[in-house]
């Protein structure tokens, strides 16, 4: 028993390299001020893919509407912003808050069903909620989305600059401090549940775990998190609108994390760097065009594996069976 | 009322047609391709290029558009798709995704991004109109063609699915790949021949419906969850299931929007929820089958 | 290990990125063209990005002494990353004027930006009224939606039209269309039958058309926005609505130049009234019409495209009156108040409102050497926005 928990918290300690780069990380709005809107953005896709791999990567659900929380954060964290008062803490509290609510009332559909059923599921889940997000557009504005959310300083010293910076750090603050509470989560007992849960469920019962019950609090978990992802964009960009409901939002998510790789955490933020930087790159180079290349890139990515491709001088060796990556 | 559940029939008909492929090559190769879209949205765009271009009439293009998307499946199939067969399943939805971003950008390079329009030969542009009043049965004769079509298609798939080899090799490979392996049925083959064929069906589909549903390089992007709610409530196992998946989306869709227009996106989405949390194995699934 | 190798990967990455973001400081004007060049509202993006470079391609790229450069990014409609991208532009490319937004919530996003950098804002393609209320900033050169309905909704009593049912888009626009068509239609005696709104996500107009149809009013009044209009005419022609002697009247959106040629005979007759037609019979339409498609392929300019072209002139006429000197502020006094001749025909700048004012015309769907057009046969002067006099 204790040997078990002794692997446990070996595994889930802090390797050497980690802190050198979260220390790059942070500086990084410092050192290159220019930057610091697409690092507040590529931070807060991050935290969204992050969210979304505790129940995909870990807990093996499959999940297309997981932008249904991240809605719901931020539309919370605006009203809040407009209607009571403008503290952006408090504000992150509240959509987190009201994410967590949802995704506990949503956890009770993701429950039964193959792959595909939950797929749909969790998919229609979000369009709903973008449905009645346009219909009760005397609150939430409707298609023109909800404007004039002016946010108050944070912790009453640092205002929201025009450059980003600010902004850039409150994401990546919050981003690190899920990240560490999504660690010690994964790395518990708890999470081990979970795996056991994702890699065969029927003997996962077998042993008695509670599987119906495990499900639901990471799902909630999960959906607090997205909810935090979510009220920090409405936050930081000031508005919020019928956008962040949309299905391509959990459907980029879902290819960020694919990308950089499922069931490790670092997974969602190393897929956020490389497709926000590959999509801001390819469109700049050229704005009609570039989806071409995004989706050539997945194509080669998924067809080379991934693996070979970074290292490009394997590129010609014939692949050995088809494995898995 | 009548015309409602015959437009709801039309409607659902053309999306059986198009979706049908992707239940069949889900089921049967257990890869999820959401490039799906992208097939019908190439078997659209032959018949309008070929129609304004060429001057083909209408009627012709439709065996066209048909080939000329089963030609590029089965190409794909051999080439691109085989590898991944065996990958996990979110790096097939990676690779599909990626497949519909280039077909997309392709079409819109190509062809601008305009919708396209189908200009259909007079014969079909008319309309019948049977009763009186609330029992008035307005035919529009596209539909009529539709439904025709499609109806006639379904009787030959499940002909073909159940009186001939190889429909009895395909729901032999569907059931168990390698037991079918084992008894000596190549299974590539019938791969290859399946998903072209249903790639072929999604381009007549994408033919059929550039004029009710219009066509232009977003496509495959708008239509994909529609497609996805036909194989996910009608299941994978059989034709008939997601036929009558399609045909209930169709009628729902349309009466919704109808008697309660205010709710119009709503319907289809919660009954879809409804449905697979009541039945999560879809609706009509053998007992037995995956 | 894979793993780690992608971790260095991604931070070689992001400092190659870095590098790559040197820009000169010089006197360079920037113009920052944010537009949807992907996804749904792509076509607005390319009629917009092709009349803009059209008309630096015909008055050069030197205005009052300084180079004009464009500097073009997509959005793809989704108005966080339009924000984020005006952000970069402004703060990053320093640029002089921000231009484009082909949707509503775009511009409404970008509008603190405008104000918080003082930089002018042209909105060359979002219509929605409040648009020019968000920032003292924002100049707009496309339209509003209630200055079509509202000339619509005059002109359809007076001629026979007496009870209309409404079918519009259910987003900004499309309910700022509505509102104001039944405002004046009911003001004018006339009577409305119901209002039906489509979901942006519909796929089929059918179930809707045919509501309209068992409703029988004299008239159906349609919004869609531009790329929608081809599907909602076909649907109409299909249910046999122009038999059973219900006319199509509604914005010029549903006839929408870019599509009218593809829509065939059966549109013939509709009556619509918008700002601009690419058969308005002037000298200048003509030339701008002629050259657009000569540039393009044979591309047909629409009512976006000349909401791009005259913004650039209002640009261009700003950035001369200034002799290319002075900040934000001087370029948006001289963008105030311009008086011109566009394609479309005379419009003007209002100096409070800083919205367009301009003439609506009613037009009707005819044959014109053997192309479909929306030819114009009554004019309504100088409209301004209802939407701000309230």
């Amino acid at each position: 028993m204790v040997g078990a928990q002794n692997s446990l918290l070996q595994s889930g300690r802090w390797r050497g390299w980690e802190y050198p780069l979260w220390a790059l990380a942070f500086a990084l709005p410092w050192l290159l001020p220019r930057q610091a809107l697409i690092i507040n953005e590529i931070a807060i896709v991050a935290l969204f893919a992050v969210a979304l791999d505790l129940i995909l990567g870990f807990s093996g659900i499959v999940s297309l509407g997981h932008a249904a929380f991240f809605g719901m954060g931020a539309y919370a964290a605006a009203l809040f912003a407009k209607l009571v008062m403008p503290d952006p803490l408090l504000g992150l509290l509240v959509g987190v808050a009201a994410a967590a609510v949802l995704g506990a009332v949503c956890s009770a559909t993701i429950l039964r069903g193959t792959d595909l059923t939950r797929l749909m599921v969790t998919l229609g889940v979000g369009l709903i909620l973008m449905e009645l997000a346009n219909k009760l557009d005397w609150l939430t504005g409707g298609a023109d989305g909800l404007q004039g959310v002016v946010m108050g300083s944070l912790l009453g010293r640092f205002d929201f600059d025009l450059g980003g910076q600010t902004a850039a750090w409150y994401s990546m603050s919050v981003l690190l401090v899920v990240f560490v509470v999504a660690r010690r989560l994964v790395r518990s007992p708890f999470g081990a549940t979970l795996k056991a849960i994702r890699d065969n469920r029927l003997r996962a019962m077998a042993v008695g775990i509670a599987v119906n019950s495990r499900l639901s609090l990471v799902y909630t978990v999960a959906a607090a998190a997205a909810g935090a992802a979510g009220a920090l964009l409405a936050q930081t960009t000031g508005f919020a609108s019928l956008d962040v409901f949309e299905f391509h939002r959990s459907a980029d998510v879902m290819l960020i994390l694919v990308i950089g790789g499922v069931g490790w955490l670092y997974g969602g933020v190393t897929g956020a760097i490389v497709f926000k930087l590959m999509q801001d790159f390819v469109s700049g180079i050229t704005p009609q065009y570039w989806t071409f290349w995004i989706g050539f890139f997945l194509v080669v990515l998924v067809s080379v594996g991934r693996e070979r491709l970074i290292r490009p001088w394997t590129w010609w060796r014939r692949a050995a069976t088809g494995g898995k990556t | 009322m009548l015309t409602i559940l015959f437009d709801g029939i039309a409607y659902g008909m053309l999306l059986f047609i198009l979706a049908v492929g992707l239940a069949v090559t889900m089921g049967l190769m257990n890869f999820i391709n959401l490039a799906h879209g992208a097939f019908a949205m190439l078997g659209g765009y032959i018949t309008v290029l070929l129609m304004q271009r060429l001057g083909v009439p209408f009627l012709a293009c439709l065996p066209l558009a048909f080939a000329g998307a089963a030609l590029l499946g089965a190409l794909l199939e051999r080439t691109l798709y085989r590898p991944l067969y065996h990958k996990p399943h979110l790096d097939q939805v990676l690779f599909s995704i990626g497949l519909t971003f280039m077909a997309v950008a392709t079409a819109d390079y190509f062809l601008g991004s305009s919708q396209q329009m189908v200009q259909l030969p007079q014969w079909l542009k008319g309309r019948t109109e049977l009763g009186e009043g609330a029992w008035m049965l307005g035919m529009g004769h596209y539909r009529l063609f539709i439904i025709a079509l499609c109806a006639a298609l379904t009787v030959g798939l499940q002909h073909v699915l159940t009186r001939t080899r190889f429909g009895s090799r395909l729901r032999a490979s569907v059931d168990d790949q390698r037991v079918a392996a084992g008894l000596g049925i190549n299974v590539n083959h019938v791969f290859l021949g399946t998903f072209a064929v249903g790639s072929g069906l999604a381009g007549l589909g994408g033919a059929l419906g550039a004029e009710v549903l219009g066509l232009d390089p977003s496509f495959p992007l708008k239509f994909m969850i529609y497609f996805l709610i036909v194989v996910a409530v009608g299941g994978t196992s059989s034709i008939t299931g997601p036929l009558l998946a399609a045909l209930l989306l169709g009628i729902a869709d349309v009466a919704g929007k109808y008697y309660i227009p205010k709710m119009g996106g709503f319907i289809v989405y919660s009954l879809m929820i409804l449905i697979l949390v009541w039945r999560p194995q879809g609706l009509f699934v053998r007992k037995g089958g995956r | 290990m894979y793993k780690k190798s992608l971790l260095r990967a991604a931070a070689l990455a992001t400092l190659a990125f870095a590098a790559m973001q040197a820009h000169a400081q010089d006197n360079k004007f920037r113009i920052g063209l944010i537009l949807p060049m992907t996804g749904q509202q792509a076509s607005t993006g390319r009629q917009v990005e092709a009349a803009v470079k059209l008309y630096m391609a015909q008055n050069g790229d030197t205005v009052g002494g300084r180079k004009v450069e464009l500097i073009v990014k997509d959005d793809t409609s989704i108005p966080d990353v339009t924000k984020r991208l005006a952000q970069e532009l402004v703060v990053n490319d320093k640029v002089n004027v921000l231009a484009g937004f082909g949707i509503t919530p775009s511009a409404l996003a970008t509008a603190p930006i405008a104000t918080q950098s003082k930089t002018p804002l042209v909105v060359m393609a979002a219509a929605t009224s409040s648009i020019t209320q968000a920032s003292p900033y924002i100049v707009r050169t496309s339209f509003t939606l209630p200055q079509a309905a509202v000339s619509m909704a005059d002109w359809a009593p007076k001629n026979g039209i007496k009870k209309v049912v409404t079918l519009v888009s259910d987003y900004g626009p499309g309910l700022d269309a509505e509102k104001y068509f039944v405002e004046r239609f009911l003001f004018n005696g006339g009577q409305v039958a119901e209002s039906l709104r489509v979901p942006m996500r519909n796929p089929d107009f059918a179930p809707f058309l045919q509501k309209v149809r068992d409703l029988k009013p004299d008239a159906l009044f349609v919004f869609v926005p531009s790329g929608a209009g081809a599907a909602v005419m076909k649907q109409f022609l299909e249910r046999g609505m122009d038999k059973a002697g219900i006319k199509l009247i509604g914005t010029g959106d549903v006839t929408d130049d870019d599509q009218l040629n593809d829509m065939g005979d059966g549109a013939l007759g509709v009556v619509t009234s918008h700002h601009y037609s690419a058969a308005h019979p002037s000298a200048l339409n003509k030339k701008f019409v002629d050259a657009f498609q000569k540039a393009n392929k044979g591309l047909r300019p629409n009512f976006m495209a000349v909401g791009g072209y005259d913004g650039m002139r209002v640009i261009y006429e700003a950035l001369k009156a200034t002799k290319g000197q002075g900040g934000g502020d001087a370029l948006l006094a001289a963008m105030k108040g311009q008086i011109f001749e566009s394609p479309r025909g005379p419009m003007f700048i209002d100096a409070q409102t800083r919205d367009v004012v301009q003439n609506i015309y009613l037009r009707k769907v005819q044959k014109q050497d053997g192309q479909l057009y929306n030819v114009e046969f009554d004019t309504i002067k100088d409209v301004k926005d209802p939407g701000k006099n309230k």
